[in-house]
């Protein structure tokens, strides 16, 4: 466990002296301000919380989680996991550090949360600046929530910090593959290209209404769950297949990545 | 067992592959924090001062020379204390003053204790630095054993220049104990087995009446004995291994 936490601390660092890593937080940084931009600009669209727009700014960023679907995050999430494991195998990097003492297993799991963290951070940096932003345009108001009914600006804050961490597990999911396909094909340009194109093949199977009973159980659903959150009353249903769903989704990849990662012959 | 060894055991396969975008501190930390208790941020300063990279330690590893690189990499090696020590090819790519850096370097680890493991094709540098060799011909161990019996069991030569090159030549191929005859720049050069041989060759000489113009040892080198051993054995090579 130390080991892995030693290790997570140095990933940490390494994405933080990347610039893939600034390009991926500027993304999240800069998508809000243009969405409040065009929704000044051309009118408020058809979205849960919508009708907030111009009253309230506090639940601003829930409104871009819909606009942006899947394909936004997937964007900021293969940034940096199609390239986490692949580019130290390209840059031999791979070599140098497995001839220390930590284990392959802890150095894979250090990565995989360092992707997290830099994942959460970057829909940190999302949620204060559409929060932020959305405040200044229209004011820290009360929210009217998915039901009609009137919330306090602050306890709607919260639900909304809440609700971003609900949104981040489906991104999670879609993260993990990222990171497999990064230790599988040991190219960070494949691995990146595949991510999208897998976040995009999801998001078309969601599309087909020939499957739409199986709907609630794709990945591109999930991050809607935090919808629960804004009803009256509060419900859990939603979130707690989000749970299950992006840990089915995770899995898979992770424990591929785990073998793939843990048997190669790096020296190749 | 095998891993506690393991841990007294650094190297660097091929050349040192280091994260450009950190400080060259940085990837030594790094890499002494993933030696889980190994090595210590003191021990950091102490190889990048020995390295003679302290001066540069803040810098990115993407502005250094591929000299710095390569100390760097044999600073990353030396941080968690090896006893032995793998390098493979440390002087590729460094410029003459990083060579006598390097040669300076592994004489003084030498003497410190560490057993280093030079993997070269650069010869005059391992004749240098090395105690013991190993060379390795068509996937064989040819020799293995101390240099300096290496470079006795080769003889020693002498270049030869007289009046008449032609009959030299084959006066100093009928001398017993005298072999490895070659002719290179208007001299021959030849080995001896015994001190007899020269005696012989400077009788042969004055009885076919050629005057020796001049007669100078020559130094054996690593590379010439490595040729006459991969190319074709003096004698039956002793393998040890």
């Amino acid at each position: 466990m130390a080991a892995t936490l030693v290790a997570y601390r140095w990933e940490l660092r390494k994405l933080a002296a990347q610039n893939r890593t600034y390009l991926g937080i500027a993304i999240a940084a800069v998508g809000p301000i243009v969405y409040l931009l065009l929704a000044i600009a051309q009118g408020y669209p058809h979205a849960p919380l919508a009708d907030n727009f111009g009253r309230t700014g506090v639940a601003f960023s829930l409104v871009v989680f819909k606009l942006i679907v899947v394909v936004g995050p997937a964007i900021i999430a293969s940034l940096v996991a199609g390239d986490i494991a692949a580019a130290e195998d390209l840059g031999g990097t791979l070599k140098t550090i497995l001839l220390r003492s930590v284990r392959r297993g802890q150095l894979l799991a250090a990565k995989t949360l360092a992707l997290y963290t830099y994942l959460a951070t970057a829909m940190a940096v999302f949620f204060v600046v559409a929060t932020v932003g959305g405040v200044i345009a229209w004011g820290f108001n009360p929210v009217i929530n998915i039901s009609g009914h009137s919330l306090s600006a602050l306890p709607a804050l919260l639900l909304g910090v809440v609700s971003v961490a609900v949104y981040l597990l489906p991104v999670f999911a879609l993260a993990s593959f990222g990171l497999f396909l990064s230790v599988a094909t040991r190219q960070s340009v494949a691995a990146i290209g595949g991510t999208l194109l897998y976040a995009m093949c999801l998001q078309g199977l969601a599309a087909i209404s020939a499957i739409k009973a199986a709907h609630s159980y794709l990945l591109t659903n999930q991050p809607t769950a935090w919808h629960d959150l804004f009803q009256t009353p509060v419900a859990a249903g939603a979130i707690i297949r989000a749970v299950w769903v992006s840990a089915a989704f995770a899995l898979p990849p992770l424990i591929g990545a785990w073998v793939i990662f843990t048997r190669r012959d790096v020296t190749t | 067992m095998r891993s506690r060894h393991l841990q007294d055991v650094s190297g660097i396969i091929e050349e040192p592959r280091l994260y450009p975008y950190l400080s060259g501190r940085a990837n030594l930390q790094l890499l002494s924090d993933l030696d889980m208790g190994r090595s210590s941020r003191r021990r950091v300063e102490e190889v990048l001062e020995t390295v003679e990279l302290r001066d540069r330690a803040r810098d990115r590893v993407s502005e250094y020379s591929q000299g710095m690189r390569q100390r760097l990499g044999i600073a990353s090696c030396l941080v968690r204390n090896p006893k032995l020590m793998m390098l493979d090819e440390p002087a590729n790519g460094v410029d003459p003053a990083g060579m006598r850096f390097l040669r300076r370097l592994l004489l003084r680890l030498r003497d410190e204790g560490v057993t280093v493991f030079l993997s070269s094709h650069l010869l005059a540098e391992v004749q240098e630095v090395c105690t013991r060799v190993a060379i390795v011909a068509a996937g064989q161990i040819a020799y293995e054993g101390p240099l300096d019996e290496l470079l006795a069991r080769a003889g020693r030569r002498y270049r030869l220049q007289t009046a008449d090159l032609p009959v030299t030549v084959e006066i100093c191929r009928s001398v017993r104990g005298l072999s490895g005859v070659e002719v290179d720049s208007g001299r021959i050069g030849f080995a001896i087995d015994a001190e007899a041989a020269l005696l012989e060759l400077a009788g042969a000489l004055t009885e076919a009446e050629i005057a020796i113009q001049s007669m100078t040892p020559e130094q054996v080198t690593l590379e010439r004995v490595f040729s006459e051993l991969t190319e074709a054995p003096m004698s039956a090579p002793e393998v040890t291994v």
